[in-house]
């Protein structure tokens, strides 16, 4: 990846400013020392002559030689672009490379694409991440096991309750517990209508991405009334720290089964609407039929997991091969298809919604079934012993516990203390959990060394590693193409910087 | 559904091991509670081993003795060091098997892996020319199994080999691995950094590498970072 660079096609006036790319990665197009010597050499230049002398040529990260017969390259940082065109029209050569991103919209948060054009084809592609890294499996290692589910949920933001369960299924792995029953049904219930939120923010999006704007405002309403169900069962639309280890933090409130079935009525009326606008609308299936194509082959030599696996016919979902929270109790269809394409993604998608949907109403009938009964397990060595309520100072207590812990047993509110500053211990020991995230596979690595905070932690983000077949998806593509193929793949960038 | 595991079971864990195969503990955890006399939990006189690579011994249960005795057979020189914890199988290897190993799961149609969703890996300071552990962890669909591999090498001397060719698509995750750990993967098509930026100093994910942060003051009280509250 030799880069050389002609000076005087710097459009740009001011060099020091313009190229500050920020060097992330190997495939950075130019090194951040570039800046520095340019800035030297163009500092009084007016940016008028036709064939000066290549300024700087770098190696780069990698430490490949630099190839001298390499074509010009163009660093464009504003200015017209009919002047490069105008320059360019003399050459030979019509390699273009761009930087899509990191702040581009249709990149889904902080992706940074660096894109190599001859015309418009796309002949190479390289997605570069980090920008929205926070550290967040290193500062899990400073926090008791029960706060780990608030810093989780704050991965992929648009699938919290995925990010919150896998972790909470392995902590429980390591303990060798098994939640109650209600637990694991109010699990399934939040991770289904998640699920719907999530692929509806991928149609929506994507949608929105290739001029269909309707989808992403119908996609938002439909979605918003999941987030209004969310907020009214444990007080917020995002990052809800909702599953905990044990279980879930809080029960249904007590109209909770009425407004979950107002929730399903109101996804019944409406989730046929993006079927009706989209399955057979000519301008959609022109962007999306035989773009952005992957063989199953292809997908399993990249070990692409979720919707894009699935689009290409393997009815691989780790909810049918290898259930967790009592999937194997529920009746509900793995949805392929056999397009291998971004359409293909879209129906799959489109029709797991519906299959959430009937997950959905299952867990209606089993949350009355199961009414009463414990939503966290109720191990004293392990659980909280009261349940939080909200009292008239706005303050959330359980009166009826500091009542009896006050009055009966000092032994009680020592145990309640200790198990808030300190937290319970878990044995020493490793355990890999992975659920079907509507993304994929997401993992979670933890590590015990028998204390009250994990060792280590890791999450395996479906984004992360699907963001690998970018390349495949958009080399020898149009650049228009570059979006749906981005979008079909649905990476979350929250979740694959982590 | 079954009852939340007692304080007695937990506290029977680490004495069903096979002692032999059961590498020494690093520390012995007593009591209900991390620090300070006064525990008044009633379960003051318990005392666990930390045993963090625990061997299980023969029969291993489940599909593990048909995974693990066709590995052997198929890689001679591989110690027959398997981890059954959690009911999931984790085999040892010694980091110049890795390659041979990885390549004989993906191709052997008996065990078949084919892809491997995920590496990582942890940071043992205490453990003397075994600091770094790497972990992949591997899925097979045709058979619907798991297996973790697992890798050890010194701090000084961060060099495993890539799987990239056996499995193109832990590119990313050896990125990751190397970003956060320093572990050099030998082989790997281009070993940058992959969450960083590219001028980063050191390798955060590292125990000795500082979580950073300030004291936050809440209604009058200074609470300080994370790193420096009291633990357990």
């Amino acid at each position: 990846m030799a880069k050389t660079t002609d000076d005087q096609d710097m459009l740009d006036s001011t060099p020091e400013q313009s190229a500050v790319e920020p060097a992330r990665s190997s495939e950075a197009i130019v090194d951040a020392t570039d800046s520095d010597d340019m800035s030297d050499a163009d500092a009084t230049d007016s940016y008028d002559g036709a064939d000066s002398d290549v300024t700087g040529a770098y190696d780069d990260v990698a430490g490949e030689e630099v190839d001298e017969t390499a074509p010009t390259e163009y660093m464009i940082h504003g200015g017209d672009f009919d002047d490069v065109v105008a320059a360019q029209r003399d050459r030979g050569d019509e390699t273009i490379v761009i930087n899509m991103g990191p702040q581009h919209p249709s990149t889904h948060g902080v992706l940074r694409l660096e894109v190599e054009l001859d015309g418009e084809t796309v002949t190479s592609i390289r997605p570069a991440i980090g920008f929205l890294h926070t550290g967040i499996e290193k500062s899990m290692e400073f926090r008791t096991w029960s706060q780990g589910s608030a810093f989780a949920t704050r991965m992929d933001y648009i699938m919290p309750m995925f990010n919150e369960t896998v972790y909470c299924l392995a902590v429980e792995k390591l303990l060798g517990v098994e939640v109650p029953e209600r637990a694991s049904v109010l699990r399934v219930l939040v991770m289904e209508l998640n699920r719907i939120a999530s692929h509806l923010v991928a149609l929506g999006t994507g949608g929105m991405e290739i001029g269909a704007l309707t989808m992403m405002t119908i996609a938002f309403r439909e979605r918003e009334m999941i987030l209004d169900f969310f907020e009214a069962l444990c007080g917020t639309r995002m990052n809800h720290a909702y599953v905990r280890p044990g279980g879930v933090s809080i029960d249904l409130p007590d109209n909770g089964l009425a407004q979950l079935r107002t929730v399903i009525e109101w996804l019944h009326r409406h989730l046929p609407e993006y079927a009706g606008f989209c399955n057979e609308n000519p301008i959609f299936k022109g962007r999306m039929v035989d773009i952005a194509t992957m063989t199953l082959s292809q997908a399993m030599a990249l070990g692409v997991t979720g919707p894009p696996l699935r689009a290409s016919g393997y009815p691989w979902d780790l909810r049918k091969k290898q259930p967790y929270c009592g999937y194997e109790t529920y009746d509900f269809d793995v949805i392929t298809w056999d397009t291998n394409d971004a359409y293909g993604r879209f129906r799959v998608r489109l029709s797991e919604m519906w299959e959430s949907l009937k997950i959905v109403e299952q867990c209606y009938e089993k949350l009355e079934r199961t009414a009463g009964q414990p939503h966290m397990f109720t191990d004293p060595k392990l659980g909280m012993p009261g349940d939080l309520t909200v009292g008239p100072d706005g303050q959330g207590n359980s009166y009826a516990h500091v009542k009896k812990i006050m009055g009966n047993s000092m032994e009680a509110l020592i145990q309640h203390f200790k198990l808030v500053t300190e937290g319970f211990r878990v044995p020493a020991g490793q355990a890999y959990v992975a659920i079907e995230s509507p993304k994929g596979e997401l993992g979670c690595h933890l590590v015990s060394d028998g204390g009250t905070r994990p060792y280590r932690a890791h999450f395996r983000d479906p984004g992360f590693h699907n963001l690998q077949a970018v390349p495949l998806l958009c080399e020898g593509g149009m650049m228009s193409d570059i979006v749906v193929a981005v979008a079909s793949l649905d990476p979350v960038l929250g979740g694959v910087d982590r | 559904m079954t009852q939340a595991a007692n304080a007695s079971e937990l506290a029977t864990i680490g004495a069903e091991v096979d002692a032999s195969a059961t590498p020494v503990p690093v520390a012995v955890r007593k009591g209900m509670w991390g620090s300070g006399p006064g525990d008044v939990s009633g379960f003051g006189g318990i005392s666990r081993p930390v045993v963090r690579h625990r061997r299980a011994s023969r029969p291993y249960g489940s599909w593990f003795d048909v995974v693990v005795d066709r590995l052997i057979a198929l890689v001679p020189q591989l110690p027959d060091e398997v981890s059954t914890d959690h009911d999931e199988l984790t085999v040892y290897v010694p980091k110049q098997l890795l390659l041979e190993v990885v390549r004989v799961v993906r191709d052997d149609a008996q065990l078949r892996f084919e892809t491997c969703p995920s590496v990582s890996g942890i940071h043992y300071p205490d453990e003397p020319g075994a600091e770094l552990h790497v972990v992949y962890n591997l899925i097979s669909m045709t058979h619907n199994r798991r297996l973790r591999l697992e890798v050890v090498t010194a701090e000084d001397d961060p060099l495993i080999d890539s799987v990239t060719e056996v499995y193109p698509h832990a590119n990313w995750h050896e990125r990751e691995t190397w970003d956060m750990f320093g572990v050099i993967f030998v082989g790997h098509p281009g070993l940058t950094r992959i969450l960083m930026p590219d001028d980063w100093d050191g390798h955060p994910q590292l125990k000795d590498y500082p979580l950073g942060g300030v004291p936050v003051e809440f209604k009058g009280a200074q609470v300080p970072p994370a790193d420096e509250r009291r633990s357990y």
